[in-house]
């Protein structure tokens, strides 16, 4: 079991979980993930690392309430435990292997939408403490869903955000933004782009047009996590590619966007159904929470 | 008494009820009926059946004893060689194995020892009997990696010796293939629990959701945690895909998605989380057990089944018992076919699959016939779901992550005796990780093999340790 030590939302419905999970706290490296299962039917769910501390032995990860399960897990509170939590997963961020003097001076871009915001943090953290000069474009739907706009900002060193509707920062998407500080005659090492599919895709588009090298993290349907199933397979630079042993990090100009789209809606009907089961029952009780 | 010529017939559930639900189908032997299958073994003085079995059970002991009654006494038997008779009486290919060899089989059918066995095992779950004890305690701690059948019986049998065992795993349910993979109406999930409870109960130690070469390396476990021996059982667990166009598709799922959403995730139980997709015409690719597995779980979702495979029917690798209850649970066969392109709708989804006709060429060096295509024969078959059951291969993840262990070049790790003995001192390996995808009772031998090893290593280790210290 895997103690929940400190529970703080972040905008509605989306959650910051700092998990008990000595093992994976150890061995953790930007840009992994874990497989959670919250309780005894639950499914298994992939979510990007958000922080790591080695000392204390906890895990950050961030959770929205989309679907049944992660509505049942945003439930959960402090002192309440997952019955699984398994990683760290997938390859660490290409840039842990890079030389010191190859990150320090060196600039990179993040551009982050929605939840998309949590897992660059590591990242941000990692890269800064060898020297890196980091700008950061954060995009949301609309202001009360931007999240840990305070702790990013921390450690970069342009902040730019991003509204759909206009209610903080610039209005439009943060492409447009992205465009925008490239055609300023902005120059970028790295772009890595994490947050929806739709997004990185857009991301993946406008920098090529730039030819700057680009990294998105993929965020496919997932089973079990660690190479068995392919459940979790891309098309990458023409090859099947499994993105949780080879990613979750690809060049985000060989994958292809809309074969990953699709198959990311594969059991949409199917989830669309299990909301509106566990809607009604969770009304009446704290379903799925028979330990 | 005359000896009877055949078996005795054993219970199933009939093709018609099962084909809608996951219960098991073979019922197993009452008492009765296991006492008077049991008097049909002739208590051979050179019994070919021990010989043929691959962990070398006493089977015409234990036999006598259900003969006689006395079913306690059998399974103390069985468990001097084996630590999963409930799962191998239901699973192993006894017809290739023990039964194969069976004097009874020339003349008539062989005893049935494989459901003998099941009976004795589900005796001893049904009564609560406790068989082992441990011997004196020994020192050392052994790190057992992965809990499908290699690394259940290697930690059974070290924890006999007295050896202090860890059982690492990745997934939140020990079992390996015998929990994610083997569908319940072959082998009950409460069976394989009953299993690993046993070993619990001996003092195997298992820790789940981790991931050796992730979580934990196989060097920290050796250097920092103390573990003076590894046993790599990892297993065989990636999926193959043909690489042929539209295998990306929406409704292509490899079996070993299909299974462990529904054998490890129950997504077919209406109160668990995990979805699965079920199609209306299901092509299954392939003709091992998986295959058929994979087959028979759609057909009781309500799914018309067909597997297609590229060689004929007499080179199907499944076990005969399961091709047989897939005939009688109407999934069709298409033999002599091979798929060349999946197409989809315009939403993206599998809506047929193209596939020519093969026929049987010259035999290749290992003398088995080599399919190839039939010129101009394509042909469509419309469906909207397609499983890949091509088998699976080692997973690189523990080779690439520990110093000084030797792989193959197909990925298997590289043992230097039958001991399976790596090329790492402390370090051994066995099950489908060395030998790549084969049976669960090959599996357990390996195991049994590399727990003696592993005793002989550690306390040659330990005299050396004894020596140098009273040379001092």
């Amino acid at each position: 079991m895997f103690k929940i030590l400190r529970k703080r939302e972040l905008a509605p419905d989306i959650y910051l979980f700092e998990v008990e999970a000595p093992r994976v706290a150890k061995t953790a490296n930007p840009g992994q993930f874990v497989i959670v299962r919250a309780y005894d039917k639950g499914e298994r769910i992939p979510l990007t690392i958000a922080d790591y501390d080695k000392r204390t032995g906890s895990v950050t990860i961030v959770i929205q309430a989309l679907g049944a399960s992660t509505r049942v897990i945003c439930s959960f509170e402090e002192g309440d435990s997952f019955v699984d939590f398994a990683g760290p997963l997938g390859q660490p961020s290409d840039f842990i292997h890079f030389d010191p003097d190859k990150i320090n001076g060196k600039r990179f871009l993040f551009v982050a939408g929605g939840v998309g915001a949590a897992p660059i943090y590591p990242q941000l953290k990692y890269l800064k403490e060898r020297g890196a000069v980091l700008d950061v474009i954060i995009g949301a739907r609309s202001k009360e869903l931007l999240i840990l706009l305070d702790e990013i900002r921390e450690k970069v060193d342009n902040l730019y955000v991003a509204t759909n509707d206009g209610s903080f920062g610039y209005k439009g998407f943060v492409t447009c933004v992205l465009e925008e500080l490239i055609s300023k005659g902005n120059q970028y090492d790295q772009v890595i782009a994490i947050g929806p599919m739709v997004m990185m895709k857009s991301v993946a588009e406008s920098t090529k047009k730039y030819s700057i090298p680009t990294i998105v993290s993929l965020n496919t349907l997932m089973i079990d996590g660690t190479g068995m199933c392919g459940a979790c397979r891309v098309t990458v630079n023409g090859k099947i590619r499994f993105t949780c042993v080879d990613g979750p990090e690809f060049n985000a100009h060989e994958v292809d966007f809309d074969e990953a789209m699709l198959r990311l809606n594969m059991y949409r009907s199917e989830e669309q159904k299990r909301l509106v089961d566990i809607e009604r029952k969770h009304h009446k009780c704290k379903i799925g929470r028979t330990m | 008494m005359g000896t009877l010529k055949s078996r005795v017939a054993i219970a199933e559930q009939s093709p018609k009820e099962r084909r809608s639900n996951f219960n098991e189908v073979c019922l197993g032997y009452n008492i009765d009926e296991a006492r008077l299958e049991a008097t049909r073994c002739l208590e051979c003085k050179k019994p070919k059946c021990v010989e043929a079995c691959p962990v070398s059970i006493n089977i015409p002991l234990f036999i006598k004893h259900i003969k006689s009654g006395d079913i306690a006494e059998a399974a103390k038997v069985i468990d001097l060689d084996s630590s999963l008779p409930a799962v191998c009486g239901r699973v192993c290919p006894q017809e290739i194995q023990c039964e194969g060899s069976c004097v009874m089989g020339k003349k008539g059918e062989p005893v049935s020892i494989g459901k003998l066995e099941r009976f004795v095992a589900d005796w001893t779950i049904k009564n609560h009997l406790e068989l082992t004890t441990k011997s004196s305690k020994r020192n050392s701690r052994v790190a057992v990696i992965g809990s499908g059948p290699a690394g259940l019986s290697c930690a059974s049998d070290l924890a006999k010796m007295g050896y202090e065992v860890t059982v690492f795993e990745a997934l939140h349910m020990p079992g390996g293939v015998l929990v994610y993979g083997i569908p319940e109406f072959r082998l009950p999930k409460s069976i394989v629990e009953e299993q690993i409870n046993q070993l619990k109960r001996i003092g195997v130690r298992f820790e789940l959701d981790v991931i050796v070469g992730k979580t934990i390396t196989v060097d920290s476990l050796m250097e920092e945690e103390g573990y003076g021996a590894v046993f790599i059982s990892t297993g065989a667990g990636l999926p193959r895909f043909m690489g042929i166009p539209g295998e990306n598709l929406n409704g292509v799922v490899s079996a070993n998605e299909f299974l462990t959403r529904i054998n490890l995730m129950k997504a077919y139980q209406g109160d668990y989380d995990t979805p699965v997709y079920i199609g209306k015409n299901v092509v299954v690719v392939g003709g091992g057990n998986v295959a058929m597995d994979a087959a028979r779980s759609a057909i009781r979702l309500g799914s018309n089944v067909k597997i297609v495979y590229r060689r004929s029917e007499k080179e199907l690798p499944a076990r005969a018992e399961e091709v047989h209850h897939a005939i009688e649970e109407g999934v069709e066969f298409c033999f002599l076919t091979n798929p060349v392109e999946i197409l989809s709708d315009e939403k993206g989804w599998v809506n047929e699959l193209r596939c020519v006709k093969m026929r049987l060429g010259e035999p290749d060096s290992n003398g088995r016939r080599v399919p190839e295509p039939i010129p101009n024969s394509a042909f469509s078959i419309s469906c909207d779901m397609v499983i890949m059951a091509l088998g699976t291969s080692p997973n690189p993840l523990i080779i690439n992550t520990t110093k000084g262990l030797k792989s193959e070049r197909w990925g298997g790790i590289h043992v230097v005796n039958e001991f399976g003995k790596t090329t790492r001192p402390g370090v051994f390996a066995g099950g489908d990780a060395v030998t790549g995808a084969a049976t669960v009772i090959l599996a357990m031998q390996a195991g049994r093999k590399a727990a003696a090893a592993i005793d002989e290593f550690l306390r040659e280790r330990d005299s050396k340790h004894f020596n140098f210290s009273s040379a001092n």
